[in-house]
């Protein structure tokens, strides 16, 4: 069943996003239904993400689905020592749909494979948060009318930010040109670099955060985390520097969104919050509409 | 001037000789090709001296001819390994061994969060890079470039 599955960002087409934007905008008009009525959605989180895991048991209780599952793997069988394998074919035969966090990398492609009910990847360590991505995106859709031809800002730990890489490998379907804002430890890595000059994708890197924003339709905005530094030194000389202050905003489009994949800390400053072009609150909001657009998807319903 | 040298590994009459694998990979070669099983007549010699290699390890094996994709395996370890195909003492075809476009089963997984490095899980890699050759872990979808290339 590993074709219904979601696992990568990969796994859908450009066409397979269009359509789950589409359909995330009709569950926004109308959240509450019983596409999963008599359904059961294993929930799995062998590691805790609040965020995540309210998201999308708020989807599947809007759709009138029962959700089973645990919220960190302290109380599943994990603890006897079960197998990932294991755990999941046992679940696969109770659930018609699996939700899965893991801390493992490719723990989620791997479940597919294993599993007879379709896998949603809830996040497997540094590698792929796929409904993050399509959050981010049906955002942009949302806030912009299109995806195609944007100027997306990307701003902070563009090295390890799985957000940020996913979002991009996404957006390249969409023609974009791309800004990215970091010091230079945390610069996008090198294989993105010739991924977009391979798609023939116009990018420009920069250290300073200044005027340039002034031309962003996106500002996708990350937190630069202390442990990411060897030299706690280098940390103070950059941490400040990657701030978003409101009267920064002052000259930049009028359609410009401020993104932000939460939780923040200090870099969007909270004079921001009351600006109209902040978006971070509303977009998580949107993450329950992408998420039943990805669930009706993976279920065919 | 030529020189008829004396073979370091002799002759067979019909079969395969597999030449220029680098010698510390020799007995990796003969268990990926699955030799060490092999009911064939299978003649090896190690650390020969070889002009491109320093050290060189030379395979016989008598009555086998490998399919490409299974000769192609070698390629992670011995890319530069050649293939004569012998019938009756004379070499009728050579063949080099290619990269294949996807590797199963074979080598490890760089990065040591992959679930393939937790979980007993067969590795699955697409060659992103024929040379040097470059992995991409179906699994975690992280990069095992040709230097952290690790044989099972």
């Amino acid at each position: 069943m590993d074709n219904k599955s979601l696992v990568s960002i990969d796994d859908y087409t450009k066409e397979e996003i269009l359509e789950v934007l589409d359909r995330a905008a009709k569950f926004e008009e109308n959240p509450n239904c019983n596409l999963l009525e008599g359904k059961v959605v294993a929930s799995l989180f062998f590691e805790p993400s609040t965020r995540t895991r309210l998201s999308f048991e708020t989807a599947i209780s809007r759709m009138g689905g029962k959700i089973v599952g645990f919220t960190d793997s302290s109380s599943s069988s994990v603890t006897k020592g079960e197998t990932l394998k294991d755990t999941t074919k046992m679940v696969s035969n109770y659930c018609d749909l699996i939700v899965m966090r893991h801390p493992i990398e490719g723990s989620a492609r791997y479940a597919s494979e294993v599993s007879d009910v379709p896998v949603i990847n809830a996040g497997d360590g540094a590698n792929q948060h796929p409904t993050q991505t399509m959050l981010d995106l049906y955002s942009i859709y949302k806030t912009q009318g299109t995806l195609e031809n944007l100027n997306i800002f990307m701003v902070g730990d563009l090295k390890y930010g799985r957000t940020v890489h996913s979002l991009l490998m996404a957006m390249s379907h969409f023609n974009p040109t791309f800004h990215f804002i970091a010091p230079p430890e945390l610069e996008i890595p090198r294989g993105y670099k010739i991924l977009m000059d391979k798609n023939k994708i116009s990018y420009h890197e920069h250290t300073d955060f200044d005027d340039i924003i002034n031309q962003a339709d996106i500002l996708y905005m990350t937190r630069v985390q202390r442990e990411r530094f060897a030299d706690p030194l280098e940390y103070e000389k950059v941490k400040n520097v990657y701030i978003l202050k409101n009267d920064m905003l002052k000259n930049t489009k009028d359609n410009l969104r401020i993104l932000h994949p939460l939780p923040r800390v200090n870099e969007i400053a909270v004079d921001v919050d009351t600006n109209p072009k902040a978006y971070y609150f509303e977009q998580a909001l949107n993450g329950v509409y992408a998420r039943q657009a990805i669930i009706a998807k993976a279920l065919d319903l | 001037m030529n020189i008829k040298k004396e073979l370091q590994v002799s002759a067979i009459e019909n079969g395969t000789v597999i030449d220029h694998i680098p010698a510390e990979y020799l007995f990796q070669v003969i268990n990926i090709l699955g030799l060490d099983k092999s009911k064939n007549s299978v003649t090896f010699g190690n650390n020969l001296e070889s002009d491109k290699l320093g050290k060189k390890a030379i395979i016989k094996i008598s009555e086998k001819f490998f399919e490409d994709e299974e000769i192609n395996k070698i390629s992670l370890i011995a890319p530069h390994a050649k293939l004569n195909i012998i019938k009756n003492y004379k070499v009728v075809e050579k063949k080099i061994v290619e990269s294949p476009k996807k590797v199963v089963g074979i080598a490890k997984c760089m990065n040591p969060k992959c679930i393939t490095n937790v979980e007993p899980v067969t590795t699955r890699f697409k060659v992103i890079n024929d040379s040097p050759i470059t992995l991409k872990c179906h699994y975690c979808e992280k990069i095992t470039d040709h230097k952290h290339i690790e044989i099972i």
